[in-house]
């Protein structure tokens, strides 16, 4: 893993640790396409990023309390407020919203409105297998791809997703991507401003995946 | 849509990859990184490295050939073998793995599955069963690569194994394993039918007809697959005259080669979507 920040390229992203999950993946991916990325839990290199990337596994509640007990939620709102781009991923994503229905209800990063629900374990009669792990087809929504991190993708794409939640913004204009999972309909990017996030890992989506990574850097100037 | 995953199973024995047959009689086969690149540009949906001696030495020698191949490999990795506390979990994520297959020591200590799903999230804890037939319906579960009797019900198990929040679990008949005769049928559509989380099928994959009977007959959600995988990647090597480090030999007598129709992960994807079953091409 990355001690610091590589200097050749000064514009800097830190991936927000948490202490949960698999961040050596994110910061290959980062490293990958060029990026000037650092994985950190200290506030100073959030408030000092040029962009912040917020990736994702595990549970909602731990990842918030983690957030809260290692003082970033301030950090991380401010910078948004001022329009740092954040990426998020998975849980990520998740925690940009209000509350989530994981493990008891529990406050979100609350920087986008909605909620996050839980895959029903059936459907019309029907068993459905929850988590939902399986490579599965992104559908643009109304919103274009052309100008952002999704741009070099098709309609249809497979991308890898590993969630037994999803999000449900209470305002459709941010829904990027749809995804149909045995039935369920359900929002699985979104972008709005300087937010962008995916429930599905790029990370994890082998060469189209890391186009994602690379088209988010490069819409930032965060590569050159 | 509901799409199936095809995962290639990498047995790993400290630097080597290797193979045995009912998880038995190890050979080693050549270098773990080789076999993953391979399988990663041919299509794999995941890798998954089971340390096959780790819980019979209590040791993990895994962390160096994961960070290796997480930099390389962009698709998912699951690890285990020897796996038995919260920080060894940890560990293992941090060297680049994206879940954790758990046996032994959840068998001895189920709260870990519990402890370990609320802490890392159910998708990242992946549960290992080890069944062997024990009569007309019964199975039991055996940890340690089928060695070590538990008088543990399978069935029993996996539904257990289900409440306390493992995100998949990984049905193993060690009846089959390595032999090439097909997938336990009844086991895997027994377990699927008990639980609500997703089952991947191991144990028994001769021949592509194998994979497509356990995917529809038996609604398992994904396949674990060494020796069908491995035997391809050995003649498409050799084809272009690499030299191969491992005990090739073993593989190609007669005895065990015949068993096997080798597929590449392509065309037995494409074969499966000529059968109508959905996978990422």
């Amino acid at each position: 893993m990355n001690a610091d920040y590589n200097m050749e390229n000064d514009k800097k992203v830190t991936i927000i640790d948490y202490q949960l999950g698999n961040l050596f993946s994110v910061n290959q991916a980062c490293e990958t396409v060029g990026m000037n990325a650092k994985i950190s839990s200290l506030k100073e290199d959030i408030l000092n990023a040029d962009a912040l990337i917020l990736p994702g596994v595990g549970a909602f509640i731990e990842a918030m309390n983690n957030l809260k007990a290692l003082d970033l939620v301030d950090a991380i709102k401010d910078k948004v407020k001022t329009g740092t781009p954040i990426f998020g991923i998975c849980l990520g994503q998740q925690l940009f919203f209000t509350e989530s229905e994981e493990f008891g209800a529990g406050n979100g990063l609350d920087l986008i409105s909605g909620v996050i629900k839980r895959f029903p374990e059936e459907l019309n009669g029907k068993k459905i297998k929850v988590p939902q792990i399986a490579w599965n087809k992104i559908h643009s929504d109304k919103q274009s791809w052309k100008e952002t991190a999704l741009k070099d993708l098709q309609d249809g794409e497979f991308m890898y997703f590993i969630h037994s939640y999803y999000v449900k913004p209470a305002n459709g204009s941010c829904i990027l991507t749809n995804t149909n999972y045995d039935g369920i309909e359900f929002c699985s990017a979104i972008s709005e401003n300087n937010l962008f996030a995916t429930q599905y890992h790029p990370e994890k989506s082998g060469e189209k995946g890391l186009s994602i990574y690379k088209n988010w850097a490069k819409n930032y100037n965060l590569i050159s | 849509m509901k799409t199936v995953r095809i995962i290639p199973r990498l047995d790993i024995k400290g630097p080597n990859l290797v193979k045995g047959i009912h998880l038995e009689g190890l050979r080693v086969l050549g270098k773990p990184s080789d076999f993953a690149k391979f399988y990663y540009e041919q299509g794999a949906d995941e890798l998954m490295f089971m340390d096959v001696v780790a819980s019979l030495y209590e040791r993990n020698s895994l962390h160096d050939i994961i960070s290796e191949t997480a930099k390389k490999i962009f698709i998912p990795i699951t690890v285990g073998g020897g796996l038995r506390t919260i920080s060894d979990i940890k560990e293992v994520l941090r060297a680049g793995a994206d879940k954790v297959c758990l046996n032994t020591a959840a068998i001895k200590n189920p709260n870990l599955i519990k402890e370990a799903s609320r802490m890392f999230g159910s998708s990242t804890i992946v549960v290992a069963i080890e069944a062997i037939k024990e009569g007309e319906g019964k199975y039991l579960a055996y940890t340690d690569n089928g060695r070590e009797y538990t008088g543990v019900d399978v069935f029993e198990w996996a539904q257990k194994v289900d409440e306390l929040g493992a995100g998949e679990i990984v049905i193993t008949s060690v009846d089959k394993e390595g032999t090439g005769q097909g997938f336990d049928l009844d086991l895997v559509s027994k377990v699927s039918s008990l639980v609500s989380c997703p089952i991947i099928a191991h144990g028994g994959a001769g021949k592509k007809a194998h994979v497509i009977e356990v995917l529809k007959k038996a609604q398992a959600d994904a396949v674990m697959i060494s020796s069908l995988f491995h035997y391809d990647f050995i003649k498409e090597n050799e084809s272009k005259g690499s030299t191969l480090e491992g005990n090739v030999e073993f593989l190609k007598q007669k005895r065990n080669f015949h068993t096997f129709e080798s597929c590449s992960i392509n065309n037995l994807k494409n074969t499966l979507m000529d059968n109508n079953i959905e996978c990422r091409l």
